[in-house]
């Protein structure tokens, strides 16, 4: 298997510039530069089939096009860096091993849109990694592929690094963008889209990490050769996380469109202690659990959606069969009520309302009017607010509720499942 | 300061980061910090103080000289982090959001961290710390006890 975004992570020292160099590193940027024009460049992208690896999946290359020719405005490519979906870790790792991978590709995403300048929002605690893009960019700087007449030619561009605070809201993308003008993380409403009124109220893209790490292999290598890579319609590999009751957690890069089967059993080694899967979050925290009966399925966004629930930022958590799964929605419901910004009263309220109800029943606490109103709480969540974390509440918490009903039953009725003194890996 | 507000096309924008070289420096964000930053970026003092109480890594309260942020989200729960907590309250005697008397520890439960490969994990000062066990707490707490 050919790797893409993790190519380089094995180099000693990947992340400096003279190793990034001697692996074909700038030469995605210098042919983008000086033998395509922008519009070529966004058409190698579109043919590519990369999708938004953030977690939405949207197709790159026609958000890119949706970038105003004729408004005079400044263009901006903001970098969303702000990971925060539970389970998914991946973008780290290409910023502290391979931040190259991500200036080149913004390199040729701003000569695509007509941007001169770049903002990277990497989450707050990640300093590791705002230290080695900070570095990396000097080195950049230093080589003349960023600034004045980058390689020779008249292109500028500026890249600053934005250091996030601690707010999960703000990797929903107009979310970031109101923190990067330095206010609270509340998501705009939509349109105007950010490819119109972003940053300052000019013309935004607004890419992931890894999305943009793809960039230079697919301008260097061609669109059919990324493509192929991938499935229908979803173009090359992605970084899958594997956590949670698996023998070696960690990321694998493999092809979209290879199962949930191989990545759980061939790759992260298996289940914890020989026992049995239960449950798996295939796509971060919001994506909806899929059940043993569902490994087969293929990880790529369009086969998940038609599994009922969503490829997402590719964080794969796993749970064995000592899970107590009212347990395990509390925690996520705990997580979203904990991270709502407050802005829409159904997801403020709604979020700390389901939690307040999932954990009485988790306690032996529920009334049987509880589990009753829990569905109609949940779904009057989603749908009914500005961003989409409303309608991950629901369908996250949801999916807990009607595949593992009996469990939430048995804590009613008998106040516990049996599994609830066992649920933990002892930790020693 | 300038450096910081020169590279942003809006003054405001510089908020952030200046609010993190503050807490840098000071520990802490204290009022009369937020109206420094407030009249030198030119907005209301209402607006620096919403930011600051809005995102979880700005203090304005001190934390000890050793502080444990410890995940409690599913990958890190899944592996043991109530026990990890558990453990963490009863080595240091206090609580999350608490400071030990002599100054030493302070500890925080948070939200993932993005460090699930390495769960159960923490953030111990500028570190991630994983996967960790109550062997691994107690030789983190005895080092910086010394």
């Amino acid at each position: 298997m050919q790797k893409v975004t993790t190519r380089n992570f094995d180099t000693p020292n990947s992340f400096r510039i003279d190793t990034y160099i001697k692996n074909q590193g700038y030469e995605a940027a210098r042919k983008a530069l000086t033998q395509m024009t922008p519009a070529q460049v966004i058409d190698e992208v579109k043919n590519a089939n990369l999708r938004g690896l953030g977690g939405a999946g949207f197709a790159t290359g026609m958000k890119w096009s949706f970038i105003p020719k004729d408004n005079p405005k400044p263009k901006y490519l903001v970098v969303n860096g702000d990971e925060g979906e539970p389970g998914t870790f991946k973008d780290k790792y290409i910023l502290e091993l391979d931040p190259h991978a991500l200036i080149e590709g913004m390199i040729i995403t701003c000569y695509a849109i007509g941007s001169h300048k770049g903002y990277v929002y990497i989450r707050g605690e990640y300093l590791k990694s705002i230290e080695r893009l900070r570095s990396a960019i000097q080195e950049a700087h230093q080589k003349g592929f960023l600034g004045k007449g980058i390689m020779g030619t008249s292109f500028d561009l500026e890249i600053v690094v934005h250091q996030g605070a601690g707010a999960y809201i703000c990797g929903e993308e107009t979310a970031l963008l109101e923190s990067l003008e330095g206010k609270k993380g509340f998501p705009r409403l939509k349109p105007p889209f950010p490819a119109v009124v972003g940053l300052f109220g000019c013309p935004t893209v607004i890419n992931n990490v890894e999305t943009l790490a793809c960039v230079g292999p697919i301008i260097l290598k061609g669109a059919q050769w990324y493509a192929q890579l991938g499935c229908e319609k979803n173009g090359g590999n992605r970084i899958f996380c594997v956590s949670g009751h698996v023998n070696k957690p960690g990321i694998y890069e493999l092809p979209n469109g290879t199962t949930l089967r191989e990545i759980i059993y061939q790759h992260a080694g298996g289940i914890l202690n020989g026992r049995q899967l239960k449950a798996v979050i295939p796509g971060g925290i919001s994506a909806p659990l899929l059940t043993p009966d569902q490994l087969d399925v293929k990880m790529d966004f369009d086969s998940l959606k038609a599994a009922g629930t969503m490829a997402g930022s590719g964080g794969i958590i796993v749970m064995d069969d000592s899970t107590c799964m009212v347990w395990a929605a509390m925690i996520a419901a705990r997580f979203y009520a904990h991270e709502s910004c407050g802005q829409c009263s159904p997801c403020r309220e709604g979020s700390g309302w389901v939690y307040r109800n999932i954990k009485r029943i988790y306690h032996g606490e529920g009334r049987p009017v509880d589990l009753k109103n829990l569905p109609g709480i949940v779904g009057n969540i989603g749908g009914n607010t500005i961003c989409a974390f409303g309608d991950a509440v629901t369908m996250c918490i949801s999916s807990y509720v009607q595949k593992f009903r009996h469990e939430f039953e048995a804590h009613v009725n008998e106040e516990k499942c049996g599994l609830c003194s066992k649920h933990q890996e002892v930790a020693n | 300061m300038d450096k910081i507000t020169s590279q942003y096309e809006q003054k405001r924008a510089a908020l952030l980061p200046l609010l993190h070289l503050v807490q840098e420096k000071e520990g802490i964000i204290t009022a009369d910090s937020e109206k420094e930053i407030a009249a030198y970026l030119g907005i209301a003092v209402s607006h620096v103080h919403e930011v600051v109480s809005f995102y979880h890594l700005f203090r304005q309260k001190p934390q000890g000289k050793c502080h444990f942020s410890v995940c409690q989200t599913t990958a890190c729960a899944l592996r043991g982090s109530e026990d990890i907590i558990e453990h963490i309250e009863k080595r240091l005697g206090i609580k999350p959001g608490e400071v030990t008397a002599n100054g030493k520890f302070s500890f925080g439960v948070v939200e993932c961290l993005g460090a699930c490969e390495l769960a159960p994990m923490m953030q111990c000062n500028n570190d991630y710390v994983g996967p960790l066990n109550k062997k691994k707490i107690d030789e983190l707490i005895d080092k910086s006890n010394d």
